[in-house]
């Protein structure tokens, strides 16, 4: 549909079985096939048990598919090793979880930069990046403040902050206004379409909510673990 | 850099949990403290030990004559009965000869810095008047008085001439003017002192006064007026009296430097040579040196033996560690999660736990060192021993161990962090 557009995931034929071998084997995702472009705001919508966590799972990069390719940003992960996965994950994955998961006594900055920790950034080039970051979320005078300090919502922008780290290729967001009340939630997706409109950045938006879906520019509807329905939202950029 | 955020991580860790720290970290405490403790102790017996023995001329060789073991003397039932009916006396023919001890003089002469030899002759009482003193004559040279740390307080020692002359004349102690000349020390020098030996009557002038020192080993239990102190007269001399030539035993004051053990058995074949004919009996040398150091492996097996069920308590304090790391793991299972989610290698979680269970066993090492040290003194001091030595070597041993203790325990708890699910891990509650 885009294609003077990079295209940042190919899923062919994605499945994900889980007990192989058991009596009680599971087949999650029955042949997933997904294009996902640079700068694409989409929406994964589906009841629960639909497949959809399992296949942000995959997306991620925290799991690979039983059968199927899937190609991210140019990187083969299902032939990656584990030991690479966990590289994949600290440049090209930016996560959000509904539940924030900011480590526990470490301050906001420190937060940030942990995953440039990994990606063995100076202590100086962490410190100058969070903060820029820290400023981008609207968080630069909560700095030195704990999690639990911190409000819910105000969790959640330092945890968006901290998927910006390393400049990743795509925010895959689980649920990140779930946990929140609608006035913060709202806030944290201005969050979202800043970085999108202003950024340009690849987001993925998992929900189960059907007004949150909309304001995104594509919405894929997972159910029994296939794909059954692909439209655009209003969140369509008008170039 | 990594290493450096590891270490932060945790000590910020430990201060958030305070209280568990500090329970984690007293079995490690005790047990480095005990440690450390005993090692103290033992090795300031041994120092102290070895100051004893120093002053006690453990350096010195003894030689003596003793009976030769003969085929004959091994009993059927393989006992060795040395006192049989048939044994002779050594008499004087089979003592060393000064012929012999001047040749051996010569022959290592760069190893023997003096030969202490003394004689004693017989207890006497020393009557003037109505004034008395009780002594203990006997003959001494000049390496002797050496060895026995005579001090002169008046007058001098014997002059060469005295000594090979059997010279009349004696050093007598501070007691014994005590007692004869009321404690005038200048008045005593010069004066005859008659006594009675074996039904003959002998005189001799006091040529010096030395101070006499109570043996420390020995509770006299007379009256200082009472007291049998020793008169000195020249070895020869007193050979003189006892008809005697020859020496039954004498030391060997070795140069500083000298190995003594290897100089004793120099100094047993040397005079052994001269008692190759002698039927009955020959020469032995030892040296209190020997026993000092099968005291010292005695002190030093039984610190190390102490120290070993002490280290117990280490051991003990290493699993305690290791559970709570487990507890750790398991309540920080989303931690976890999250860092492998945000990109942490399997490595670093493994790292992070096991520099976390480093720095509890460090804290606690360093805790217990600090501790052990005290209580070592104290130790020290409850023994009344003179010597404090920290021992280095066990500081730097229960550091590392500690040390050590912190990876092999951590190592498990940490290695289970690192292999956690990433998705297990983030969905856990």
């Amino acid at each position: 549909m885009e294609d003077n557009k990079k295209q940042i995931i190919n899923m062919r034929g994605i499945v994900k079985r889980f007990y192989i071998g058991t009596p009680n084997e599971l087949t999650v995702l029955k042949g997933i096939d997904l294009d996902v472009y640079e700068g694409e705001f989409v929406a994964v919508v589906g009841a629960s048990g639909s497949g959809k966590s399992t296949l942000m799972n995959i997306i991620g990069s925290l799991d690979r598919p039983t059968e199927g390719s899937y190609i991210l940003d140019d990187i083969d992960i299902s032939k990656a090793k584990d030991s690479e996965l966990s590289g994949i994950r600290n440049k090209k994955i930016g996560f959000v979880f509904q539940t924030y998961n900011l480590i526990a006594k470490t301050n906001a900055i420190k937060n940030i930069e942990v995953p440039m920790l990994y990606a063995g950034m100076s202590l100086r080039e962490r410190n100058k990046r969070a903060e820029e970051l820290l400023a981008l979320v609207g968080m630069e005078d909560r700095m030195h403040h704990l999690p639990e300090e911190l409000s819910g919502g105000q969790k959640q922008r330092v945890a968006i902050a901290r998927a910006m780290a390393n400049d990743p290729a795509i925010i895959l967001a689980d649920e990140p206004t779930g946990a929140l009340d609608s006035s913060t939630g709202r806030m944290v997706m201005d969050i979202f379409h800043k970085l999108h409109k202003e950024q340009g950045k690849t987001i993925i938006l998992i929900t189960h909510s059907p007004e949150l879906a909309e304001e995104c520019e594509r919405i894929i509807t997972i159910k029994d673990g296939e794909i059954t329905g692909q439209r655009k939202g209003k969140g369509v950029s008008e170039s | 850099m990594m290493l450096l955020e590891n270490i932060r991580l945790a000590l910020t860790g430990l201060r958030a949990n305070k209280m568990r720290a500090l329970l984690t970290m007293l079995g490690i405490i005790i047990g480095i403290a005990s440690v450390i403790a005993i090692m103290t102790v033992g090795n300031s017996l041994t120092v102290e030990l070895n100051n004893e023995f120093a002053s006690m001329g453990a350096s010195n060789i003894e030689v003596l004559i003793t009976r030769k073991i003969n085929e004959e003397d091994i009993s059927t039932d393989g006992m060795i009965y040395t006192e049989s009916y048939r044994d002779r006396r050594p008499t004087d023919d089979d003592y060393i000869t000064e012929e012999m001890i001047q040749a051996y003089i010569e022959a290592y002469e760069d190893k023997v810095y003096a030969i202490a030899a003394y004689e004693s002759v017989t207890s006497a009482q020393v009557k003037q008047g109505n004034l008395y003193a009780n002594v203990n004559i006997q003959g001494v040279n000049l390496g002797q008085l050496y060895t026995d740390k005579t001090e002169i307080m008046a007058g001098r020692v014997f002059s060469d001439r005295e000594l090979n002359d059997s010279g009349k004349v004696c050093l007598v102690s501070d007691k014994f003017v005590n007692n004869m000349y009321d404690g005038n020390l200048e008045e005593a020098i010069g004066q005859s002192v008659p006594v009675e030996i074996a039904g003959k009557s002998y005189s001799f002038v006091i040529v010096g006064v030395y101070e006499y020192e109570q043996n420390s080993y020995s509770f006299e239990t007379v009256s200082e007026k009472d007291l049998y102190t020793p008169m000195l007269i020249p070895i020869r001399s007193a050979k003189a009296i006892t008809h005697t030539n020859n020496y039954p035993q004498f030391s060997v004051v070795g140069q500083t430097g000298v190995d003594v053990n290897s100089f004793m058995t120099e100094t047993q074949n040397f005079f052994n040579k001269y008692y190759e004919r002698n039927k009955d009996f020959e020469v032995m040398a030892y040296s209190m040196s020997s026993y000092l150091e099968e005291m010292n492996d005695m002190v030093k097996t039984m610190t190390l033996a102490i120290a070993v069920i002490a280290g117990i308590a280490l051991l003990v304090g290493g699993i305690g560690v290791m559970n709570i790391m487990l507890v750790s793991i398991t309540e920080r299972t989303r931690e976890i999660g999250t860092r492998k989610a945000l990109g942490a290698p399997n490595s670093s979680i493994r790292m992070q736990f096991i520099v976390e269970s480093i720095v509890i066993c460090l804290i606690g090492g360093i805790i217990g060192m600090l501790l052990g040290i005290l209580m070592g003194y104290g130790g020290v001091k409850l023994i009344q021993s003179t010597a404090f030595e920290v021992s280095v070597k066990s500081v730097l041993i229960s550091i590392g161990f500690s040390m050590g203790i912190g990876v092999f325990f951590g190592y498990y708890p940490a290695n289970k962090a690192a292999k956690m699910d990433p998705i297990e891990a983030l969905r856990y509650e």
